[in-house]
């Protein structure tokens, strides 16, 4: 894709947005609250928790130890198996891939079960230009996309819709829907629909939750059954994975398999653990002709050069960071406008897509460091992004667009902070200045104006605190 | 699309060896600690996995079969898609009149045996649109979890678990594993995994609407399982 300069995103006006949407909060903190109680509710013996959580994070540190040599692995085994592995560097390259398979088999209508590559890649956008249709099947991302929206949330992607509002786009969209508000007539309506679809789609596409290297073998978690459809029923499967969801074994599978649905939905596991090792055999009745592995690097390679940086990918995608921030239980997910949003969003996507276009989203975080505290494979998130507000003021190398928040303005300001408390008389004057005459000034001062809007104006005191200390006889040491 | 396979293979391999991992060992013991005793396994068992609505029925290896075949003409079923060319598929039959009503497989009552035994393409419609329940084995079932192994092969296809709205599936009760990890180091998955393996705790649910639980999305609506003593 040719690069134009990046537009910055801007998260602070879209968060506005969000805050001021009643139906929005309501939505997200109902959810929200059910997920982090439900949650914990699996984590309730506090050593399982810290020794799988240790396990986990221990085959995802061996991933990024050996990753190009699991990779290479994976591929051979796959290889061997039947299941044919393409490589792309770029979203761009990846749609290119898919787009030749489909063509290669005369594919008018794919079927998915969800995926969050498919997500950054804009596939289903990108097939329509092809006079292709991509079917959400997942019920959540069924009705993003019926609602012609994004995900708001990894996991539950329709999260930010209530019952009522679902019943009202379905009877706008679905020409068979009566006006019935209620989750299961809705959820039997899509099934009816979805059924005829899986039934006569050309071709399968799913994501991959972990890639097992020693068997090729791709496992996928699921509850509604779609992703076995998308898998199974269609003559061809095309499966979509971030390079760095390989594993070296397949007795590395149970830790991250049992942390995910736990940390995800308080789930102790989801209603499927679907683990595909090769196309439909000699001899079989039913399961996909062809199998195709799609690796994505999209940025990832460079997010592995930075070992600090590197930590980002040991992430298994399971949304608890989510569910726990406070900021993203505000505003929801689309106010980030990313395929990922939340903490996890805020410190892959700006790597992914450069700091020029998402300067803003490790900003969009108070630091609780509560995403740290709950994610099963202790993704040091609040450091990462610490470091990344470092990038994006200072020209470098590590992150795509690094230095492009620098501001000349800012820098002066900083300089002049610092010689101000680098000399005692030029301290002495401005602290002195502030107690007589910071409380004269006017709120409409650019800094001040943005804080006062919501909060009272904060004052000086009368006298600094060295003057008070000293007075009190507290010596200068 | 082999320069990208290249190329990133290459960029992965400077990365990290200017910077090398060294991943902390994986200590497995925590999983090698979930036991439960023999007895607690079943129940454990039974209480999660209808905790997410499955049904249970005991039976006997002599009666499973019927229990079966009572069990579906009871809720109305009229079609059973079954395995012919396993053991449990002739056993099932067995259980059911020789003479083919409607020409097509045996039938009890309303409820015909289907048998599952040609190319899904030659049967895709009457699988989505005309089958009611679908009767599979199963290698076990996990006690942490609560979830049955499914191991599906050339004689039981894999849609069999999937399609039918209806999922019988037969657990022998001594067939039981403490955890999926240890279910997979007991029988050496890694040194052959078949075409599709799978674990089923549930019929089909979501909860993508306003996080509301409904069952029967897009597979089985209901989860028979008869556990074989």
């Amino acid at each position: 894709m040719a690069e134009h300069p990046p537009q910055a995103v801007n998260f602070a006006a879209a968060s506005k947005a969000a805050l001021l949407d009643p139906q929005l909060r309501g939505n997200f903190r109902r959810a929200m609250d059910g997920l982090m109680s439900k949650r914990a509710v699996q984590f309730a013996d506090a050593k399982e928790w810290h020794d799988m959580r240790a396990l986990a994070a221990s085959v995802r540190l061996r991933t990024l130890a050996k990753l190009p040599e699991l990779l290479e692995t994976l591929e051979a085994n796959c290889t061997r198996n039947g299941i044919q592995v393409h490589w792309a560097s770029t979203t761009a390259e990846a749609n290119a891939i898919v787009l030749g398979i489909m063509k290669r088999v005369d594919a008018k209508l794919a079927v998915k079960g969800k995926s969050m590559v498919t997500e950054e890649m804009h596939l289903n956008a990108f097939l329509e230009q092809h006079g292709i249709e991509a079917l959400e099947a997942d019920l959540g991302e069924y009705i993003v996309q019926l609602d012609g929206t994004m995900p708001s949330h990894i996991i539950m992607p329709a999260i930010h819709l209530n019952t009522k509002q679902i019943a009202h786009l379905f009877k706008r969209k679905i020409k068979e829907a009566e006006s019935i508000e209620d989750a299961a007539y809705l959820t039997d309506l899509a099934r009816r629909i979805l059924r005829k679809k899986f039934m006569t789609a050309d071709v399968g596409m799913s994501g991959v939750n972990a890639a097992v290297a020693e068997t090729g073998t791709l496992c996928l978690i699921e509850n509604e059954g779609n992703g076995r459809m998308c898998t199974t029923v269609p003559p061809v499967h095309i499966a979509f994975m971030g390079l760095e969801k390989v594993v070296e074994h397949l007795e590395d599978v149970p830790p991250v398999i049992s942390l995910l649905p736990r940390s995800a939905t308080g789930q102790p596991i989801t209603t499927y653990v679907n683990m595909i090792t090769s196309p439909r055999k000699e001899g079989e009745l039913d399961g996909p002709r062809e199998i195709h592995l799609v690796i994505l690097d999209n940025g990832r390679s460079s997010v592995y050069a930075d070992p600090e940086l590197r930590d980002t990918l040991r992430c298994i995608r399971c949304g608890a960071c989510m569910n726990h921030c406070p900021v993203y239980t505000k505003v929801g997910g689309h106010a980030y406008e990313a395929p990922y949003p939340g903490p996890i969003g805020k410190i892959l996507v700006p790597q992914m897509e450069g700091l020029a276009k998402r300067g803003e989203m490790p900003h969009a975080c108070t630091m609780c460091n509560a995403c740290v505290e709950i994610c099963p494979v202790r993704i040091p998130i609040v450091e990462i992004m610490g470091r990344l507000r470092v990038e994006a003021v200072r020209p470098g190398d590590a992150v795509k667009d690094a230095g492009a928040q620098a501001s000349k303005a800012e820098a002066m300001v900083w300089k002049g902070w610092a010689a101000m408390n680098a000399s005692p008389t030029a301290y002495k004057i401005a602290t002195m200045a502030m107690s007589k005459l910071g409380n004269a000034a006017p709120t409409g001062l650019p800094l001040l104006k943005e804080w006062t809007s919501v909060r009272a104006k904060p004052r000086f005191a009368s006298r600094t605190l060295h003057d008070l200390a000293r007075e009190k006889g507290i010596p200068d040491v | 699309m082999s320069d990208a396979r290249s190329a990133i293979l290459a960029k992965l391999r400077t990365n990290r060896d200017a910077h090398p991992v060294t991943p902390p060992p994986s200590d497995t013991t925590v999983l090698a600690e979930k036991r439960w005793a023999p007895e607690e396994r079943l129940p454990r068992i039974r209480r999660l996995m209808e905790a997410v609505h499955t049904e249970f029925l005991e039976a006997t290896e002599a009666d499973w079969s019927v229990v079966v075949r009572e069990f579906l003409v009871r809720e109305g079923a009229a079609t059973l898609l079954y395995a012919p060319a396993t053991p449990d598929g002739a056993t099932l039959a067995s259980a059911f009149p020789p003479s083919p009503p409607r020409g097509e497989g045996r039938g009890e009552g309303n409820l015909t045996l289907v048998p599952y035994d040609r190319p899904v393409e030659a049967f895709k419609e009457r699988l989505f649109e005309g089958i009611d329940a679908g009767l599979t084995s199963t290698l076990g079932a996990i006690a942490e979890t609560g979830s049955l192994i499914l191991w599906p092969s050339v004689e039981e296809p894999r849609l069999l678990s999937l399609v039918p709205h209806i999922h019988v599936a037969l657990l022998r009760a001594d067939a039981l594993y403490d955890t999926f990890w240890q279910a997979m180091r007991d029988n050496r998955w890694a040194e052959g995994m078949p075409t599709n393996a799978l674990l089923i705790s549930g019929p089909s649910k979501t909860a993508d609407i306003e996080q509301t639980l409904a069952y029967g999305v897009h597979g089985p609506k209901r989860l028979i399982v008869v556990v074989i003593r």
